[in-house]
């Protein structure tokens, strides 16, 4: 077995983009989806799919034909379902939408008998359903509920919370309930993130400085972190292990951990990018490790062990306690591990907008830049055992 | 018959001739023979025994000539005449001596016989007298016997009789209050009393003398309980008690006791004056409201103000004065005299048996300790009350005062743990005494930072409205000189800290008493002073620098720009300047000797770098997020895509250059100018270059045509692997080029990322050029490669170009016009 770390795979897109997506619902290929930003051309949704074994990327393109793509979402239930939330313009004025799709099912055999002129004629994405936001203003983002059954999106659309029911095989959105942030200063949504715990009731959004909570029955807020950041907050992410913490970054450079039952102070706090931090994310598995991408152009790993559901490193398993007490007294007596950084990576030479983790490889991650570079990356052999043995 | 040589009249010779003479005649023989056996056996020696005749004629016939023997004949008849004479004028002279001589031994015969007669009568008369007297002893024998029995009888009458009299006598002795008498009297009798008790009659005096000396005690023991009496009654009456058989504890006890209540009573005084001078602190405090001083820099003087010392009622010398003199002395003095009573005393017959210096020691230190320990209490209280840290010498006077009162325990009560205690006390108040400088020199220097504050805030007016009227550069003038402010405050805080110094010089100087002790020569000069108040103090400042970019940093800017530079430069000269001065100033006043590990200079002087840098870093994102924040709101709030042809530079880009401008003029009164890398021939000329101009066009131009949309792709991607990475939050040179490099870049790459989130029609896009343009004309000599501000700008032109929906870009020519016109 190679020692080495495995090399970066790059990818390059024609046009800039911003949005990239796993494939929520794909566990057993490695699959990401990139949308473009063109203003002049047709844009295209990227489906590529990394091959681990041979370390090899194969793409396939979809049509996006309604519009420049801000934001870009897999349906948990059904992996040809998606979300994005695009630009469209007309009579001098732009807005944002947001419509549900469906992948053609014939795109992966078409691309793979002629794979260079999968470009040429591309198949077009099939419309379900508008989330008709003309009376709430531009879409930022569409959140699938987490593990659901793919009926329930919610879209944040300026100073908006909207909760969709998609009935009908998604072909029809109906907005169930909604919540509107009222007060003063910038109150339009600039990220949000449904949290996957608390039986999926809960809501965490980022307006200008401030990180709010809200419960989904209620459509109320239940708790608001004023000034989270020095500057707008970018983006947030909730520990899938832990149902109260939660790691938010922006334009501070700063990415910091909250419990969200203590919002007076964060939990920790990394400064390790030097410009805006647009994306953070928490590894699927492992919540010791976290994904950042800013606009630094570069994406930094960390091991934020200290305050992972695993302090102590890998919990050795009961029966395995029962073997050998020894093993156990040597477990008791580990110092918690350090936080630090694993890596920074520097493929990119435009600012990255995007970063996430695989959802079938929780040991691979892609990261997007503007100018249309998509690496897809490892996390590190030696640190993979560390945290497996 | 005398030789020629013998004078004939000399008288010795005569007189020895008479003297052999009245020898011969008196029978002295020997004395004859001696003389005659003296005398020359020369038989021709005329004058000697032997001399013959025969011989000394023939010998003069056969030696002498005839007129010779002439003479000799003639000289010879000579001496026989005068011989004669002699002989005759000495039997003349004589005669009546020899007669009445013979007359008196006659006489002396007579007596002789007399008295012969005399001495047997005596003698007889002795042995009649020596039998008289043998037979006088003989019949006296019985008497004299008799006489010493009826003498030895009288005696033990007499005592008999005192015994007898004892009770009365005690009982008069107790009304004339002669208590050492009737003591005296009773111990007399005590033995005997006791030896007798079982006669009834010697019973009932013991019983009387009992109950009297009883009463006795109690009086005395009433007297020595009422105290009022001098210190030598005092002294008696235990003397008294003690040889009464009072038990030693109990009168130790009660000694003390009794000291023990006046003692309390200095003690309760300190007390209330204790409680006294606590209100009247409070009281004064509230009175007190001085007016600060003109400086604009000297810290506002409040009743806050730690330097000022708080008009108490007392201070603390005058406390301890009390102190020592009531309540130390006193207690020195029963000290003294329980001493003196109880443990230096001769001890006599039972009495030293009872090892009573010992036990009443053993109470003495018990004693003095317990006291000794409610003195130190409120010696404490009172100290820690001293919080004014104004004149530090009143304190320290007070203390080697209380100190050097103390030493006199000492030489009284050589073991006690008194003396010890109190140098602890005197260890503790100064330990304090550092915390509170400490404290008072961080407040010194949060008030003068505040009052620079003041000072920067105030003037900002002006400066606002000297820009309004257009001219960076006449800011200069109105501004609060930066470098003014800089050194009186660095001034301030090192006069500051200087008389700190001094104040706490002071407990180490030669003539106060604990100077010597080890604490201070050692630990209070490293570990307290050079630890504990300067590196600590210059700690904190670099902390507190610290905290300044902290808290700053999340909530947005609430410390002034001006005021991190201005810290950030005396960090810097802290670092390269002053941490050394103040220790090797406080090394060599204090004399530290290193015992214990120190805080090198080098690791403080790095602490000091760092603050700076970190000052520095937060003064560069601070205002490049001021400058960022007005770029992003004239981005954010705009509607680009139907906006209008751009006839003029938009008027936040001019207030981004005079605003950088005046940051200049801002970071270039505190710092060196720095180095730029070698600017490019047309870029010192003020107006844009067609070389640059040519540059820009090439660079996006081709972006602009529809039909190649990689091509600026290819070409921004061909010129990112030949430029270096920019880091835009990156830490910052101390010098005025890093400075602004840092604030543009900050500003242009939130610029850059603004206008990628937005969508441009024609006009936007165009606008966005002028602007560019204008940026590029006037940017570019702040920092220290001018490719950076080139390359950002071209990324937004570039960026914006791409986000456009009807990418027409505007002619060089004009925009060059626009900007031109301002």
């Amino acid at each position: 077995m190679k020692m080495e770390d495995d090399a970066p795979v790059i990818y390059g897109l024609e046009f800039q983009a911003r949005a990239l997506t796993a494939q929520t619902a794909e566990t057993d290929a490695i699959r990401f989806l990139v949308g473009t930003q063109s203003l002049k051309f047709d844009n295209q949704i990227h489906i590529i799919d990394f091959d681990d074994e041979n370390n090899m990327i194969n793409k396939n393109v979809l049509l996006h034909d309604a519009g420049e793509i801000w934001h870009i979402s897999g349906s948990p239930a059904d992996k040809a379902v998606l979300t994005t939330c695009y630009n469209k313009t007309s009579e001098s004025r732009v807005l944002t939408c947001a419509a549900v799709w469906r992948m053609p099912p014939e795109w992966e055999s078409g691309s793979h008998e002629s794979p260079d002129d999968s470009s040429n004629n591309p198949q077009t994405l099939e419309l379900l359903c508008h989330l008709d936001n003309t009376a709430h203003g531009s879409m930022a983002c569409v959140l699938w509920e987490p593990m659901g059954d793919g009926k329930r999106v919610i879209s944040l659309a300026e100073n908006h919370v909207l909760l969709w029911d998609l009935q009908e095989s998604s072909t029809k959105a109906t907005i169930s309930s909604s919540a509107t942030l009222e007060g003063k200063g910038q109150l339009k949504f600039t990220a949000g993130k449904w949290s996957p715990h608390h039986n999926s009731t809960q809501l965490a959004t980022a307006n200008d400085t401030a990180i709010r909570g809200w419960d989904l029955r209620s459509m109320s807020q239940i708790y608001c972190i004023e000034n989270a950041h020095g500057q707008l907050v970018r983006d947030l992410d909730f520990n899938p292990n832990k149902q109260y913490y939660l790691a938010s970054c922006g334009d501070d450079c700063k990415v910091k951990f909250w419990d969200v039952r203590h919002i007076n102070e964060p939990v920790k706090c990394l400064e390790e990018h030097s410009h805006w931090v647009w994306s953070v994310r928490y590894n699927h598995s492992h919540d010791q490790l976290l994904l950042t991408g800013s606009s630094d152009s570069r994406v930094i790993l960390s091991n934020m062990v200290s305050i992972s559901s695993e302090p102590f490193g890998h919990l050795v398993d009961d029966d395995d306690l029962s073997d050998n007490e020894e093993n156990q007294q040597e477990d008791k007596g580990k110092e918690p591990l350090q936080d630090s950084i694993i890596a920074t990576y520097e493929e990119h030479e435009d600012s990255v907008y995007a970063v996430e983790w695989s959802a079938a490889d929780p040991w691979l991650f892609a990261s997007l830049s503007y100018d249309g570079r998509l690496v897809i990356n490892r996390v590190p052999r030696a640190l993979k055992y560390r945290i497996l043995l | 018959m005398s030789s020629a040589t013998t004078p004939p009249d000399s008288d010795p010779t005569q007189r020895r001739r008479a003297h052999s003479m009245l020898k011969l005649y008196y029978g002295l023989n020997e004395e004859g023979k001696s003389t005659e056996q003296a005398e020359s056996l020369d038989p021709c020696d005329i004058n000697g025994p032997h001399f013959d005749p025969e011989v000394y004629l023939n010998k003069l016939r056969k030696e002498c000539s005839l007129g010779e023997l002439m003479d000799h004949e003639s000289c010879m008849v000579k001496q026989i005449r005068s011989l004669d004479s002699d002989m005759q004028t000495l039997v003349y002279e004589n005669y009546n001596k020899f007669i009445s001589a013979t007359d008196t031994i006659r006489k002396m015969k007579n007596d002789f016989k007399k008295m012969e007669d005399e001495m047997d009568c005596l003698s007889a008369n002795m042995a009649a007298i020596t039998e008289f007297s043998a037979r006088i002893s003989g019949t006296l024998q019985d008497q004299h016997a008799q006489i010493t029995k009826l003498s030895g009888v009288h005696t033990l009458l007499r005592k008999l009789q005192f015994l007898f009299e004892l009770p009365a006598r005690l009982n008069k002795c107790l009304e004339l209050q002669a208590y050492s008498q009737a003591v005296s009297a009773h111990r007399r009798a005590r033995c005997v009393l006791q030896q007798y008790s079982h006669m009834p009659s010697f019973r009932g005096i013991q019983d009387d003398c009992h109950v009297i000396m009883e009463q006795l005690a109690q009086q005395l023991r009433q007297k020595f309980r009422d105290g009022g009496s001098s210190a030598k009654d005092l002294s008696e009456c235990v003397e008294l008690l003690l040889q009464l058989d009072e038990p030693a504890e109990e009168l130790c006890d009660k000694f003390l006791s009794h000291g023990q209540s006046r003692l309390e009573a200095d003690l309760q005084g300190l007390e209330a004056e204790l409680k006294d001078s606590a209100v009247t602190d409070t009281v004064g405090s509230l009175v007190q409201k001085t007016s600060p001083g003109s400086n604009p820099v000297s810290p506002s003087s409040s009743a806050s103000n730690p330097f000022l010392s708080p008009t108490a009622g007392t201070d603390i010398l005058e406390f301890i004065d009390r102190g020592c003199n009531e309540f130390v002395s006193n207690l020195c003095l029963v000290i003294a005299s329980y001493q003196e009573l109880f443990i230096n005393r001769p001890q006599e017959g039972e009495l030293a048996s009872k090892n009573i210096p010992e036990m009443a020691n053993g109470k003495l230190h018990a004693f003095v300790d317990t006291l000794a320990a409610r003195y130190f209490s409120l010696v404490e209280r009172r100290i820690q009350e001293e919080k004014g840290v104004g004149d530090n010498s009143l304190l320290v006077r007070a203390l080697d005062r209380f100190h050097r009162r103390l030493q006199a325990i000492s030489k009284l009560l050589p073991g006690s743990a008194v003396p010890s205690q109190g140098t602890e006390i005197v260890v503790r108040a100064a330990r304090e005494r550092i915390k509170q400088y400490l404290s008072a020199l961080q407040t010194f220097y949060h008030d003068s930072l505040t009052d620079v504050r003041q000072a920067l805030a105030a003037p900002r007016i002006s400066v606002g409205g000297t820009s309004v009227s257009g001219g960076g550069a006449t800011s200069k003038d109105a501004t609060p000189s930066l470098p003014e402010l800089l050194t009186s405050l660095s001034n301030f805080i090192l006069n500051q800290l200087k008389s700190v110094l001094a104040s706490v010089h002071l407990f180490t100087a030669k003539d106060i008493t604990f100077s010597n002790k080890p604490y201070f020569k050692g630990e209070f000069c490293s570990q307290g002073v050079r630890e504990g108040l300067v590196v600590s103090f210059i700690k904190f400042i670099c902390q507190s620098s610290r905290q300044y970019c902290e808290s700053a940093g999340d909530r947005g800017g609430s410390t002034p720009p001006a005021l991190l530079l201005l810290l950030s430069r005396l960090c810097l000269d802290y670092e390269t300047s002053t941490i050394s001065y103040i220790l090797t100033l406080t090394d060599e006043q204090f004399l530290v000797q290193h015992h214990t590990p120190v805080t090198p200079v080098t690791a403080l002087c790095a602490e000091a770098r760092e603050a700076a840098q970190k000052l520095l870093n937060h003064y560069v994102k601070v205002q490049g997020l001021i400058i960022s924040q007005m770029l992003r709101k004239s981005v954010e709030t705009r509607d680009w895509v139907n906006t209008i042809e751009p006839r003029n530079v938009r008027a936040v880009m001019k207030r981004v250059v005079e605003d950088t401008t005046s940051i200049d003029v801002q970071v270039g009164l505190l710092y060196e100018e720095g180095v730029r890398k070698a600017h490019s021939s047309d870029s010192s000329k003020r107006t844009f270059s067609v070389y640059s101009s040519s540059r820009q066009q090439i660079r996006y131009a081709p972006s602009y045509t529809p039909s190649a949309p990689m091509d600026t792709n290819l070409l921004s991607n061909i010129h990112k692997l030949f430029s270096e990475r920019i880091d835009i939050f990156s830490p910052v040179e101390f010098n005025k080029v890093s400075v602004l490099t840092g604030i543009i870049k900050i500003s242009l790459k939130t610029f850059l990322e603004c206008v990628r989130l937005r969508t441009f029609g024609r006009y936007g896009l165009q606008q966005i050029q002028v602007d560019c343009h204008y940026l590029q004309m006037y940017l570019w000599r702040f920092v220290s490669d001018e490719n950076l501000v080139h390359f950002l700008l071209d990324e937004i032109v570039g960026s914006a170009a791409h986000r456009c929906l009807d990418p027409s870009p505007m002619e060089q020519s004009v925009i060059e016009v626009i900007c031109e016109r301002g």
